[in-house]
């Protein structure tokens, strides 16, 4: 049965809704904003039987999520930005390899330390792969507590079905936040479909190895590449997810992702009393981005605005969706700062105007 | 009288090893290592009950070579990966297998801390004080005066560093049950080391704690001498700097001599 | 309806508390929140503030651009989010603390004396169940029942303070009625 209503902070509501997804070994290293997932996690582990482990670094934590994968356990991992970079090492060994295991990054204000309030800049890092070789890592953005709560069960189910490492891209703000929350029932891990490439001893079986180095001079490398865009290929074909709320009269509409999105979606309130129209487009997976979908609706409206949290990295694959269908407007706040509805409203009368007052329109 | 019944078998290939030709080069303490490994595995019965990691390093095929289950690490993290295994299987058997540049330079707070927990895990350390697999840079257990691609005219101290002596600091832990070193370089010392890989397993098995065995390994290619003179070189002038036998042992066994 | 509430104060003075009270009685109730609470080294320097917005639709932002309720607990608050309060908005004044009014004339506010009122009700340590109170029934968010419900689940597994507040917040109910 699903739970009552629950009021829980973000971090607290992934942490949680892991457990009733079938994770059952946590390894991180503490960094702010997100420390009370693993706070969470190194009591409520032990209740169920589940392992919690304090790593020395977020090197060694993602290792200990490598390692746990391959020995056929579901395993999370979670940190903020800085710590997200230092993950990249083993995220690129586990999309080599082929290794199921969930990343779980409260977005905090970069570069370096920055600070601890929400950002969204890490967009690249997530979407492009932010360690080395031709892989992605399909990236889930939430846009609150009750999707935070939805979506980790999905990544682990990605993870799972594809092999893959899969991204939860969450913020600091979103961490934070206390809001009513639904919790799916707890799977039953014998329900999971058995894993037949994992590592528990050769008995009754030969031995396995996994391994990301392909020296082979038959062209092995070259062909596990090609196996690896297979699969990119049908993660894409298969697990694009996004939002939208339109309307007709919508002369514009707006593109933002996790809180950048909910706080747009107030601005758009306010407008419409103003007689503004503007729709929201929200991609939840952010790799694959649901371009086909953006680009339909981009041509029914003139204009298309984007606003992020970052100085403009998504806008890019806006442009890559929209082209020259319609006018394109971007309005950036530099991570580390809370934007309210109020931001938003000003850049999406600037943009209907076209004064140019408020963000700047991209050139395509 | 049958013929099994007339034979009795006391030398064979271990059945923990593959049948590959290994890529080591001659001279090598690798392929010892390995056999040794294996026939301990063989005679503790525990092939098909070991998981074990693999470092980057020359070691990075071993799965081409031992024949159970591998899973090659991240350079340096052969240690996070071997406690997420055996944290999700406690029972099985999780080894790994690392060189120094691995285990005592990329890889240092992942050994210091997995040995720390007191992760029930073996460590195999082959020190060879020499980058091989890169072609012969300077190792964290380089000796003074020694030459590598990166150390010309010999490691001196002020400008190099020190020889590090990782199985010294880690005996130093509460996590750490048991430290041997080992030479793979005369038929004493090889019998030596594989009672001590025997006896690391056993504190796994009996839950004791980590325990790590260093083997002092030649390396002819890099070092650029022969094999002859490469095992001589580890006998007389590397157990200067890294004394053979028991650096730590509170596990109670008493050893049959 | 939507009513965005922004509690401020000194760390320490149950800021927090307020906003999870607030939260837990509209969950209670059937209506949506968000509860968003500052955090972090805004935290460490000795200050607290959340923003609680309730709602009988879906809530979009919890990140509020003009406050409805201001409760300000000490001067520094009132100083820094009075010029964020929505016009015609409602300030809520610890006057234990902040002697004076606030300096707009757009707003409206209420002065709660709520550590005199905590002690009349042998509750020294009870002045923001007595603020929540007032808040609950001034604004009409939370009936006096479901405001003590909330400061339950708010405060679970800590019962042997649930008589003291319930009667804090009753003397915040009955100031928010009549006045005094």
């Amino acid at each position: 049965m699903p739970s009552e209503k629950m009021l829980m902070n973000g971090s607290h509501v992934v942490a949680e809704a892991a457990v009733r997804a079938g994770c059952r070994y946590y390894f991180g290293y503490p960094i702010t904003p997100q420390n009370e997932l693993p706070e969470y996690l190194s009591a409520r582990m032990p209740e169920i039987g589940g392992t919690f482990i304090q790593g020395e670094s977020e090197i060694a934590s993602i290792n200990m999520v490598l390692g746990a994968s391959v020995a056929g356990g579901r395993a999370m991992t979670s940190s903020s930005s800085p710590g997200v970079s230092l993950k990249q090492e083993g995220i690129s060994y586990m999309a080599g390899m082929e290794l199921p295991g969930v990343i779980i990054n409260m977005m905090r204000g970069g570069p370096g330390l920055g600070n601890i309030a929400p950002s969204a800049a890490d967009y690249f890092q997530a979407t492009r792969g932010g360690g080395h070789g031709d892989y992605r890592t399909p990236v889930l953005a939430p846009g609150g507590s009750q999707e935070l709560a939805d979506l980790t069960f999905v990544a682990f189910d990605i993870a799972d079905k594809y092999r893959t490492p899969v991204m939860l891209l969450g913020d600091g703000l979103m961490g934070q936040v206390m809001e009513p929350v639904v919790f799916p029932d707890f799977i039953n891990l014998e329900d999971l479909p058995k894993k037949d490439w994992i590592l528990d001893g050769c008995k009754g079986r030969e031995p396995r190895a996994l391994f990301s180095l392909l020296l082979g001079q038959d062209g092995q490398l070259y062909k596990h590449n090609l196996h690896l865009q297979e699969k990119y290929d049908q993660i894409t074909a298969n697990e694009l997810r996004w939002e939208t709320k339109t309307q007709d009269e919508d002369e514009m509409i707006i593109v933002a992702y996790g809180t950048a999105a909910r706080i747009a979606e107030s601005a758009i309130e306010e407008l419409r009393a103003e007689g503004l129209n503007v729709g929201l487009f929200r991609p939840i997976t952010l790799w694959p981005y649901p371009m086909a979908a953006l680009r339909e609706l981009a041509s029914k409206v003139s204009k298309v605005a984007v606003f992020e949290l970052s100085m403009g990295q998504m806008v890019e694959d806006v442009v890559l969706s929209v082209g020259d269908r319609a006018e394109i407007h971007f309005y950036g706040l530099p991570g580390g700062i809370i934007p309210t509805p109020a931001d938003v409203a000003d850049f999406l009368r600037s943009a209907s105007r076209g004064d140019g007052k408020v963000g700047r329109r991209i050139d395509v | 009288m049958s013929a099994e019944a007339a034979y009795k078998k006391i030398f064979g290939f271990p059945e923990s090893l593959k049948d590959n030709p290994t890529h080591y080069c001659p001279g090598c303490g690798h392929s010892i290592a390995h056999r040794l490994v294996a026939e301990c595995l063989d005679e503790m019965n525990l092939r098909e009950e070991t998981i074990g990691v693999p470092p980057v390093g020359c070691a990075v095929l071993a799965y081409n070579y031992f024949n159970f289950d591998m899973v090659e690490a991240p350079h340096g993290r052969a240690l996070a990966v071997a406690t997420g295994i055996k944290r999700v299987h406690p029972d099985k058997l999780v080894l790994t297998y690392q060189g120094d540049g691995d285990l005592a330079a990329i890889g240092t707070a992942e050994t210091i801390h997995a040995a720390n927990r007191g992760e029930r895990i073996s460590t195999i350390f082959i020190n060879n004080a020499i980058y091989g697999m890169t072609g012969g840079q300077m190792a964290p257990t380089t000796t003074l005066g020694q030459n590598a691609t990166t150390t010309p005219g010999g490691r001196d101290q002020r400008l190099h560093g020190n020889p590090i002596d990782i199985s010294q600091m880690l005996a130093v832990s509460n996590g750490v049950v048991y430290v041997e070193r080992c030479a793979l370089t005369t038929i004493k010392q090889i019998n030596r080391a594989k009672k001590a890989i025997k006896k690391s397993f056993r504190c796994q098995l009996d839950d004791l704690g980590f325990s790590l065995v260093e083997l002092l390994s030649p390396c002819p290619t890099n070092w650029k001498i022969s094999p002859k003179d490469a095992w001589k070189w580890v006998n007389e002038e590397m157990v200067k700097t890294y004394p053979l036998g028991v650096i730590k042992d509170i596990t109670g066994y008493e050893d049959k001599k | 309806m939507i009513t965005r509430t922004t509690f401020a104060g000194f760390g320490g003075q149950g800021v927090l508390l307020m906003g999870y009270i607030l939260s837990h009685g509209a969950m209670h109730k059937g209506l949506n929140i968000t509860y968003f609470p500052s955090y972090g080294a805004e935290m460490r320097g000795g200050t607290a503030n959340c923003t609680v917005t309730v709602s009988d639709k879906k809530i979009a932002s919890p990140v509020a651009s003009n406050p409805d309720v201001l409760v300000a607990m000490n001067g520094p608050s009132l100083d820094k989010f009075e010029p964020t309060i929505i016009k015609g908005g409602l300030i809520f004044l610890n006057a234990s603390l902040i002697p004076e009014a606030p300096s707009r004339t757009d707003v409206e506010y209420i002065q709660v004396p709520i550590v005199e009122l905590a002690k009349e009700v042998g509750n020294a340590r009870g002045a923001n169940m007595v603020m929540i109170g007032t808040v609950c029934a001034k604004t009409g968010i939370l009936s006096l029942e479901e405001t003590i419900k909330g400061m339950q689940a708010a405060m679970k597994g800590k019962d042997k303070f649930f008589g003291a507040n319930e009667k804090a917040i009753e003397r915040g109910f009955a100031f928010a009625k009549d006045g005094r």
